[in-house]
């Protein structure tokens, strides 16, 4: 095995990347690949309570950077499925007690365990983003339809690019079709027209992945769910599948349109 | 503006002011010109080039424009010439 390294990430906070990797890791998990996802967000861990495993923390990525425990005693198995693994952050350090270097070796050692490594990455463009950056074979952007959110992901971008770590893919999250169809969001293409990015995935805005952040189980394994059905055919699309981009239903058929203008394109 | 156009516009909705905000401020977040250190810049650019020739001050141009994957500072200098006006790029 040799695992595809897939960092999430967004600049400003707030925005899906917890979400957004807990969902990806569990649809790629039922895809049938064996999956690792690493919280790099120390200090201010979440994705264990969004996965529904922060009962079952024993050692945290500290732990293993600073040697006290192996990598595998670190790697907390998911209670739906199998093949998906948390190795959470350390919630009383801050971000200095892991560097990018760091983060390359235990990814480098992980790699052998596993199909993918999804790392979620703190917000800002500070140590934390450099650590999740650093042994990322990919890089998933995540914005929502706003001016703020829209100009953070443009400056990270600049960053994955100057790192040589791009191009990156985009993740459009919260998307209400409804305020799109009137004119008072911002639509995917407006988006695209001003990111140098290519687009991987929309997710609309769906109450269902509160309920799901409730239980601790990702929105992904509810079929009912459209944002889980969304964040599905994400990771599809990332495995080397060409799925073509979901008609969320605005009352126009909106989102029907999207699937012409871009092309799903894998990284596997 | 025709009374159509005008309309549309109207009918365009806030998601149309947001995405020209957007390239505007992306324009000067690229470049890591904000528009005051562009204004300072005009100012030095407009002393320097008084030295040489006589320019028409008020009327300077300069912006940050983006074509394809390439930024460019466009400035536009008119001449405060007696005979002739010529504008330069
Ligand atoms: N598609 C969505 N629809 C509704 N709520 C969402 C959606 N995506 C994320 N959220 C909510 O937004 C909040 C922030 O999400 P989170 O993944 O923690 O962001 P980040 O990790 O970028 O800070 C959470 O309350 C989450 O439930
Ligand atoms: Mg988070």
């Amino acid at each position: 095995m040799s695992a595809k390294i897939i960092t999430i990430t967004s600049g400003k906070g707030g925005v899906g990347k917890t979400t957004a990797t807990a969902n990806l890791g569990a649809s790629l998990a039922d895809l049938g690949y064996r999956v690792v996802c690493i919280d790099a967000d120390i200090g201010l861990r979440n994705l264990d309570v969004v996965m529904g495993l922060e009962n079952r923390i024993v050692y945290d990525l500290v732990d293993v950077v600073e040697g006290h425990c192996k990598l595998r005693q670190a790697m907390i198995r998911d209670k739906h499925l199998n093949d998906l693994f948390l190795i959470p952050a350390a919630q009383t350090r801050d971000k200095t007690a892991v560097s990018p270097q760091d983060m390359v070796r235990i990814s480098d050692e992980l790699r052998q365990e596993c199909d993918w490594i999804l790392i979620d990455s703190p917000a800002g463009i500070e140590r934390g983003f450099r650590n999740a950056l650093a042994p990322a074979d990919v890089v998933l952007v995540i914005t929502n339809p706003e001016v703020s959110a829209v100009r953070d992901a443009d400056r990270i971008i600049g960053l994955i690019e100057a790192e040589e770590k791009g191009p990156g893919k985009l993740i459009l999250n919260r998307v209400k079709p409804e305020m799109v169809r009137r004119g008072d969001m911002l639509a995917t293409e407006d988006i695209l027209d001003v990111l140098a990015i290519d687009l991987i995935g929309v997710i609309p805005e769906d109450e269902t992945i509160l309920i799901s952040t409730n239980r601790g189980m990702a929105a992904s394994l509810d079929s009912k769910s459209i944002a889980g059905k969304a964040y599905r055919n994400i990771a599809r699309r990332l495995n080397g599948e060409e799925v073509p981009f979901e008609t969320l239903q605005g009352r126009d058929g909106f989102f029907g349109r999207i699937s012409r203008l871009v092309r799903a394109g894998g990284v596997r | 503006m025709s009374f159509f156009e005008r309309l549309r516009i109207g009918r365009r909705g806030t998601a149309y002011t947001a995405k020209q905000r957007l390239q505007t401020v992306l324009v000067h977040d690229r470049s890591g010109l904000s528009p005051g250190r562009l204004e300072a810049l005009k100012v030095d650019m407009i002393d320097t080039l008084s030295r040489h020739v006589e320019i028409d001050r008020g009327s300077v141009q300069l912006s940050l424009t983006k074509e394809r994957n390439q930024q460019r500072l466009v400035a536009d200098i008119p001449l405060a010439s007696r005979r002739s006006r010529r504008r330069t790029t």
